[in-house]
């Protein structure tokens, strides 16, 4: 019997992605469930908390998408991607912080892993195409044949800041089923098809820092490498070169921050940057994080291609950032410079900067 | 196509399967609803499958059973079946040779996800199919022998001869006698048994080999915690365990070594006599890991001079569940666990006396096939090997020439060993590679690795272990899959240079 080639679905035993399984196997599609295994929880048990859960790669979330997959008689492996996740994802993690900048774990494990790792095994095992339960809509311009990415119909489930990294030949294998629905949608949907993870919180954003506490993450994570992380010690000053207090380590600040400086001053006090050469950590008044112009690096054009022209665009500086009407240029070398219309409240080194037209989205950058 | 006497019933169907299709005369759905194909297990080859057809719509009730004639559409054996064919209550059963194992063999192995694509089992090493008539010899204990063996009445009775057959037939598996065997849950019992009953002290020194299973060296590691002490055998390049300096590590403290009969990855055969023969002219016990070698090759207990022999039943095509140690006479040994006298007080608890009964008739069925099997699965895996290392190159056998017939561990350079398990699987064959942690997820071999070979080597291995359900065609077709999988995955592979 002749049958369509396989997809391989990304699934982690959350809502979404037991969702994309469950419809893609109704609509007789013939299916593969795969979960990537990209951290082992167990490595840093001081972190443990007791009952925390919507942790990645939990033996949990594994039971879950192993019960989702056999629930619909899909065939189910686990793959071990834990080697490429801590080179491309948790190390860059770490080293970014150390660096002064706040990284985006998500879109280096999107970009260096789900989409590259997986897409790589999937084809392997014989899969033609990938669906991931991710938030975002995909299209082909019939004019230039170039695949496009839209904002997923849901705005506050949106995921496209996170996939600005994707390229053509990624998108062209890959299917995001849930971009066009509500979340109450494929909570409904998920009820209708009787998925077994169908009441399931929704996960946490950075799914290997468990509470979040991603300084306490770095903590441990150097002290089983060995590295003392109380090296990263300095002095928190004001812009005028003030020395105003002691503070723990770099990469306990983050640009924008108000609380837990530990330092008593008339009026609010603010990170505005860190410099992890000299170990200081700036602060000022809210109005020192206003800025209007700032570049990034390592561009990737998506829905068009690199403009010769600059382009209006609504840009995206953060994922809660509502996407603000700006110029991007694009400079030689992968860069682009980007002019905000009004300034901008804390534009922080190493996060991502997304390039909107309406749903479209255009491109993106690290911000440096 | 099954044609059951022609003449005598009319409008009588039989369901078919769809890979053994029967049909009596015209195709009536009612009948081919109650049917079902039957393997009635005669001689422990499950050569001999029936077709049992239920009664309940008619049609057979009160006919002899020697009217029946039946064609067989068998595309291998083309054979007739006539005159075999027996009443048993409501249900009609024809006993017929009607097909090979492979027949038997794609029917029992049903693809549950993938009901379009066949399945061919090729990892006996990490458990066995259950013969059908050891299944139904446990089925037969779980209902007729309930009685608890400790009991002095008859029920009891019967529950204890029950299981005291099965302890002979396992000791005659072993060369030993029926009142050195002790039956345990499983293989993982018994290593645990033999080390932990040995080594009761802290500062005693115990040995093992670095590619024992992990039911052994677990069992070292918290033995290392408690704070007895523990030394390493290494291995050779081929994974066999060095004896050159087992003077040189002996202790007057040492108390047990323990060193597998047969590497379940490799297949690797370990001097295990030679060790045995040191050991105990310096009155140290002897433990052999046996799992993955009762039932490959010919055990005898005395020839190899160990003082405990571990088994494990689903190795050994009984079920999960019920294992053994072979305790020699006098050996000293503390129980893991209180209660009762059962099993002369190695292992209290009330015998699992239908998993007994199993593991009792699959060392009977092992016990007289090993000769032959071993010789059918040795042809199998070396025709399996031979066709691999031809028809993809750049590939190399890990593990020595002597080994269990049934194993072979091939590397495939620059193809990674997780993703060629699921692409062969999802064409319906089943391997192994390297170890599944908790998740499922795989890590490399520790055996691999103590063997010398790089993380990435390692990874890029897999396991092919045959057994009884295997055939040439499946053979063959493995090779072909493999080397279709193999392409495929070096074309994608960033590290493999292409010529």
């Amino acid at each position: 019997m002749l049958e369509k080639p396989p997809i391989a679905v990304a699934m982690s035993g959350g809502v979404d992605s037991s969702v994309v399984a469950g419809m893609l196997k109704q609509r007789g599609e013939n299916i593969i469930g795969l979960t990537m295994q990209l951290w082992n929880q167990r490595r840093l048990p001081e972190l443990s908390v007791e009952g925390a859960s919507g942790r990645c790669c939990s033996l949990d979330d594994v039971y879950d998408a192993r019960a989702v997959a056999n629930q619909f008689g899909i065939p189910y492996y686990v793959v071990n991607f834990e080697k490429r996740f801590e080179e491309q994802v948790v190390k860059p993690f770490v080293e970014d912080y150390l660096a002064g900048r706040t990284p985006i774990p998500c879109t280096l494990c999107n970009n260096f892993v789900k989409f590259d790792q997986f897409i790589e095994l999937a084809e392997s095992v014989g899969a033609a195409q990938i669906a991931t339960g991710h938030y975002a809509r995909l299209q082909v311009d019939e004019a230039t044949g170039r695949q496009q990415m839209l904002r997923a119909v849901d705005s506050t489930k949106d995921q496209t800041y996170f996939l600005f990294g994707l390229t053509q030949a990624q998108l062209a294998r890959t299917l995001f089923p849930l971009g066009g629905y509500e979340k109450t949608e494929v909570r409904r949907i998920a009820h209708e098809l009787g998925v077994l993870v169908a009441s399931k919180n929704d996960s946490q954003e950075i799914c290997f820092v468990p509470n979040g506490d991603y300084a306490a993450f770095i903590d441990a994570y150097f002290r089983e490498q060995g590295v003392d992380p109380s090296h990263a010690t300095g002095e928190i000053m004001d812009t005028s070169g003030k020395v105003l207090g002691e503070h723990t380590g770099v990469h306990r600040y983050t640009v924008g921050q108000r609380k837990g400086l530990g330092i008593a001053v008339g009026e609010p006090l603010y990170v505005i940057a860190t410099e992890p050469g000299t170990q200081r950590v700036v602060v000022g008044r809210n109005e020192d994080l206003q800025r209007s112009t700032f570049t990034a690096a390592r561009v990737n054009w998506i829905s068009i291609a690199e403009p010769t022209e600059p382009v209006r665009a609504e840009i995206r500086i953060r994922n809660r950032h509502v996407p603000s009407p700006g110029l991007v240029t694009a400079l030689p070398g992968g860069r682009v410079e980007v002019i905000f219309d009004e300034p901008q409240r804390a534009i922080t080194p190493g996060q991502g900067a997304v390039f909107y037209s309406g749903d479209l989205v255009l491109g993106g950058g690290w911000i440096e | 196509m099954f044609v059951f006497g022609q003449d005598l019933m009319e409008d009588s169907v039989v369901w078919s399967d769809e890979e053994m299709a029967i049909c009596l005369d015209n195709n009536r759905p009612a009948m081919r609803a109650n049917a079902r194909v039957h393997y009635n297990d005669v001689d422990g080859f499950f050569r001999k499958p029936a077709i049992r057809v239920g009664d309940h719509e008619g049609g057979f009730h009160g006919l002899e059973g020697s009217h029946f004639m039946a064609y067989v559409d068998d595309l291998r054996s083309g054979a007739e079946v006539q005159d075999d064919a027996f009443h048993h209550g409501d249900e009609m059963v024809l006993q017929a040779e009607i097909g090979s194992e492979s027949e038997y063999r794609r029917h029992r192995l049903i693809n549950w996800k993938q009901p379009h694509v066949s399945r061919f089992y090729f990892d006996h090493n990490a458990t066995t199919p259950v013969l059908p008539s050891v299944a139904d010899e446990m089925r037969s204990a779980a209902l007729e022998v309930w009685g608890n063996p400790s009991s002095i009445h008859q029920d009891g009775q019967r529950a204890r001869h029950s299981v005291e057959k099965a302890r002979h037939q396992v000791a005659t598996l072993l060369g030993a006698t029926a009142k050195e065997i002790v039956f345990t849950s499983g293989g993982t019992e018994s290593n645990n048994l033999a080390i932990q009953g040995v080594a009761t002290a802290a500062r005693q020194h115990i040995v093992a080999s670095v590619v024992e299973h992990p039911s052994v060296l677990q069992t070292f590691s918290q033995m290392e915690r408690q704070g007895v002490e523990a030394t390493y055998l290494a291995v050779s390049r081929d994974g066999v365990v060095g004896t050159e300096y087992l003077s040189r590590l002996v202790k007057a403290t040492t108390v047990l070594m323990s060193v597998m009969h047969a590497n379940n990855e490799t297949g690797a055969i370990q001097p295990v006599a030679e060790i045995a023969e040191f050991a105990r002219s310096r009155g140290i016990v002897v433990h052999c890991d046996g799992v993955q070698a009762a039932g490959r090759i010919p055990v005898d207990v005395a020839s190899l001079g160990v003082d405990l022999y571990s088994i494990s039943g689903h190795k050994l095509y009984a079920p999960k569940g019920c294992g053994a140690l072979y305790v020699r006479k006098g050996t000293v040994l503390k129980p893991l666990q209180y209660g009762g006298r059962h099993e002369q007080g190695f292992r209290p608890g009330t015998e699992n006396v239908p998993g007994i009964v199993a593991m009792g008739a699959a060392a009977e069925i092992a016990a007289r096939d090993v000769a032959v099997e071993s010789v059918r699965v040795g042809a199998l895996r070396d025709r399996l090997e031979a066709g691999l290392l031809a028809s993809i190159p750049d590939t190399a056998v890990n593990g020595p020439a002597v080994r269990t017939p049934n194993t072979t561990n091939i590397r495939f350079d620059g193809i990674d060993g997780e993703a060629m398990v699921i692409a062969l699987d999802l064409k319906g064959f089943a391997v192994s590679t390297g170890a599944a942690c908790s998740s499922g997820a795989v890590e490399p071999s520790h055996v691999l690795l103590a063997m010398g070979l790089t993380r990435e080597q390692a990874k890029s291995s897999i396991r092919f272990s045959l057994g009884r359900s295997n055939d040439e065609a499946q053979v063959d077709a493995l090779i072909a899959a493999a080397a279709e999988c193999a392409g495929r995955l070096r074309r994608l592979s960033p590290t493999y240079a292409h010529a």
